[in-house]
C-alpha cells in the first residue's frame, strides 16, 4: 500500500507502445496507403493540425456522454431496485427491459431524431441513457435480489424497518455490482453519443469530426478520432475506477 | 422460576406448490430464564423454523410463542442472533460490525460508549488488536467469534444460536464452545442452540430437546444437570457417554429408523 506500484504503471503502457508498434510495421510492410489505413505515425500531425477542433469536440461529446450515465445511474438504479425488492415487479417488467435493449440503438436514432427534432443535446443525451442503463438496473436487481436472508433477519430481529435494512445493508452490499455494471454503461454511453452524432449528425461531438474526415477524404483524421474517442473512454472508465476503489474498496480482495 | 421462553403447542406449514407442507406439529417447549437449551433432530425437522418464530419474523399458524411473559407479535429489540455463516458485513470493520445492533436498538447511545462495548466484548473472546480489521482478513473461527460478540453486544435476553459452529473445524469448534460457557458467565443469557451435533448439546446445554422428524415435535427432553462452566473433558465422563447414547437413539427413532419402544429398552 506504501509508495506507487510502477509495475502497475508501466505494463499498461508499454502494452500500448507495442500495440502501436506492430499496428506502424503491419502498414509499412504492406506499403498500405493512408486511404487503406493509416499508420500510427499519420495520426498525429492530424491530431495536430486539428487540435483545437479536437479539444472542442471531445468536450462536447464528454459531457452528453456524461450526462446521459448519469440518468443512466438514476433511472437504472431505481429500476433495479423495484426489481431486486418486488417478485412481482421483477417478473413484469424483466421481459420489457430485454426486449428493449435488444433493439439495435442505431434504429432508435433517427426516431428519436424525428420525434424531438432538432432539440439535439436532448436527443444525444437520451441515446447515451438508453443504450447503458440496462446493465446497472440488471445488476442492481440482482444485487439487492441475491441478498442472503440471514443479513435481512439480523437487522430484521431487532425491529429494523425495510428502509434501515435497506440502507446500512443491501445498498453497500449491491455497489460492487453496482460498479461492474457502471464500468459497462461508461463505454456503452459513449457508443450512444456518438450514434447520433453520425447517425443524425448535428455538427458537435467528436461523431461529426470524424464525419467531416470521411466527407473531406482526410483518413488519418478519421483515424485519429477513433484514438480519441478510445482516450476519453478509458479516462471516464478511469474516473469510475477510482469511484469504485473509494466506495466498494472493501470489496477487493488484498493478497495475503 | 419463569419460563423465559415458552411455545405452546406451535403447529406451522410452508404453503408450496404442492399444497401445505407441515413442519411444525403440536410443538411444546420452555426454557427458564438464565437456561441453555439445545434442540437436535433430523434435518427438515424445522429447527430454523423454530427460530425465525422466536425471533418474531414469523407467526406459527397455531399455538403460541411467548417471550418474557409477553405474546410474540412482531420482533423484538431484545434477541440476539447467530447463524452458521456469520454474515458480517465486509465493509465494515469488525468493530462496526458489533456495534451494528445497537445502533438499531440504541441509536441515541453516543458513538463511544457503543465502540467501548465493543471493545469490551471482542477482548473477551479473543479479538483484541483486529477491530479495525476487515472480516475478510480474520479465519473463520475469527469471525464466528465476531458474530458471537454482536449477537449479544446489546444484551439480548434471548440468544438463538442457529448452528453457529457448524462450519468450523473440530479443535475451532470446542474452543467456541469454552468461549460459549465464558459468555454466559459474563454476560448472562438464556439461549436456544439449534445443532447437529450431540457433543455440542451435551457440553453446552442445560436441556437438549429432541425433534421428531417432520413435521417437527418435542419427541424426548435431557436434562444436563451440570454447573457452567464446564470442562471440555467432561465429554468423556461416563455420564457423558450415557447421555450420548441415549440422544443418539432419540435421534435414530426421529429419523424413523428405530421403533420407539426398542429405543427405550
Amino acid at each position: 500500500m506504501t509508495g506507487i506500484n510502477w509495475q502497475k504503471i508501466v505494463t499498461p503502457i508499454l502494452a500500448i507502445v507495442i500495440f502501436l508498434a506492430i499496428w506502424e510495421a503491419w502498414v509499412w510492410y504492406k506499403g498500405w496507403p493512408t486511404y487503406v489505413m493509416a499508420a500510427p505515425s499519420d495520426l498525429w500531425p492530424a491530431f495536430w493540425r486539428f487540435r483545437w477542433l479536437f479539444l472542442e469536440n471531445s468536450w462536447q461529446t464528454l459531457w452528453r456522454t456524461m450526462v446521459g450515465l448519469g440518468l443512466s445511474v438514476i433511472v437504472g438504479t431505481l429500476l433495479g431496485m423495484i426489481m431486486g425488492l418486488s417478485r412481482m415487479m421483477n417478473d413484469a417488467l424483466y421481459p420489457l427491459l430485454v426486449g428493449f435493449n435488444a433493439i439495435p440503438k442505431a434504429t432508435v436514432v433517427p426516431i428519436v431524431a424525428l420525434l424531438f427534432i432538432g432539440q439535439h443535446d436532448f436527443n444525444t443525451v437520451l441515446v447515451a441513457f438508453m443504450i447503458s442503463f440496462f446493465p446497472i438496473a440488471v445488476s442492481v436487481a440482482i444485487g439487492l435480489s441475491t441478498l442472503e436472508p440471514e443479513y435481512r433477519d439480523i437487522l430484521r430481529s431487532l425491529g429494523a424497518s425495510r428502509f434501515t435494512i435497506f440502507w446500512k445493508i443491501a445498498l453497500p452490499k449491491t455497489l460492487p455490482e453496482f460498479f461492474g455494471a457502471l464500468k459497462v454503461a461508461v463505454t456503452l454511453a459513449f457508443i450512444g453519443t456518438n450514434l447520433v452524432e453520425i447517425v443524425a449528425p448535428h455538427g458537435r461531438g467528436l461523431g461529426s469530426l470524424f464525419d467531416s474526415g470521411r466527407i473531406a477524404s482526410n483518413y488519418p483524421l478519421m483515424f485519429a478520432v477513433l484514438i480519441a474517442l478510445a482516450l476519453l473512454g478509458i479516462f471516464l472508465y478511469y474516473i469510475v475506477v477510482i469511484l469504485e476503489r473509494i466506495f466498494a474498496g472493501w470489496a477487493e480482495r488484498r493478497p495475503t | 422460576m419463569t419460563d423465559l421462553i415458552a411455545i405452546k403447542g406451535v403447529t406451522h406449514a410452508y404453503q408450496t406448490d404442492a399444497g401445505p407442507l407441515p413442519v411444525l406439529d403440536n410443538l411444546n417447549l420452555s426454557v427458564p430464564e438464565g437456561r441453555f437449551c439445545a434442540v437436535v433432530g433430523p434435518s427438515g425437522c424445522g429447527k430454523s423454523t423454530l427460530t425465525r418464530l422466536i425471533a418474531g419474523l414469523m407467526f406459527p399458524d397455531k399455538g403460541e410463542v411467548w417471550l418474557h411473559g409477553e405474546l410474540v407479535k412482531s420482533p423484538r429489540k431484545t434477541v440476539g442472533m447467530a447463524f452458521q455463516n456469520p454474515v458480517l458485513l465486509e465493509w465494515r470493520t469488525i468493530l462496526q460490525n458489533v456495534i451494528l445492533p445497537l445502533e438499531i436498538v440504541a441509536p441515541s447511545m453516543p458513538k463511544a460508549k457503543k465502540e467501548a462495548r465493543a471493545r469490551e466484548l471482542l477482548s473477551l473472546v479473543g479479538l483484541e488488536g483486529f477491530e479495525d480489521k476487515r472480516p475478510s482478513e480474520l479465519s473463520g473461527g475469527m469471525r464466528q467469534r465476531a458474530s458471537l460478540c454482536r449477537s449479544i453486544v446489546h444484551k439480548p435476553d434471548v440468544l438463538i444460536l442457529d448452528e453457529p459452529f457448524g462450519a468450523l473445524d473440530a479443535f475451532t469448534r470446542e474452543d467456541l464452545w469454552q468461549l460459549m460457557h465464558q459468555l454466559r458467565a459474563e454476560e448472562p443469557f438464556t439461549a436456544l442452540l439449534i445443532t447437529h451435533d450431540l457433543r455440542e448439546s451435551v457440553y453446552l446445554a442445560d436441556q437438549v430437546v429432541v425433534m421428531s422428524g417432520r413435521p417437527g415435535t418435542t419427541q424426548y427432553v435431557l436434562n444436563i444437570d451440570l454447573p457452567s462452566p464446564r470442562p471440555i473433558d467432561m465429554l468423556y465422563s461416563a455420564q457423558s457417554v450415557e447421555w450420548l447414547a441415549t440422544l443418539r437413539k432419540q435421534i435414530e427413532v426421529a429419523q424413523g429408523r428405530t421403533p420407539e419402544k426398542e429405543a427405550q429398552a
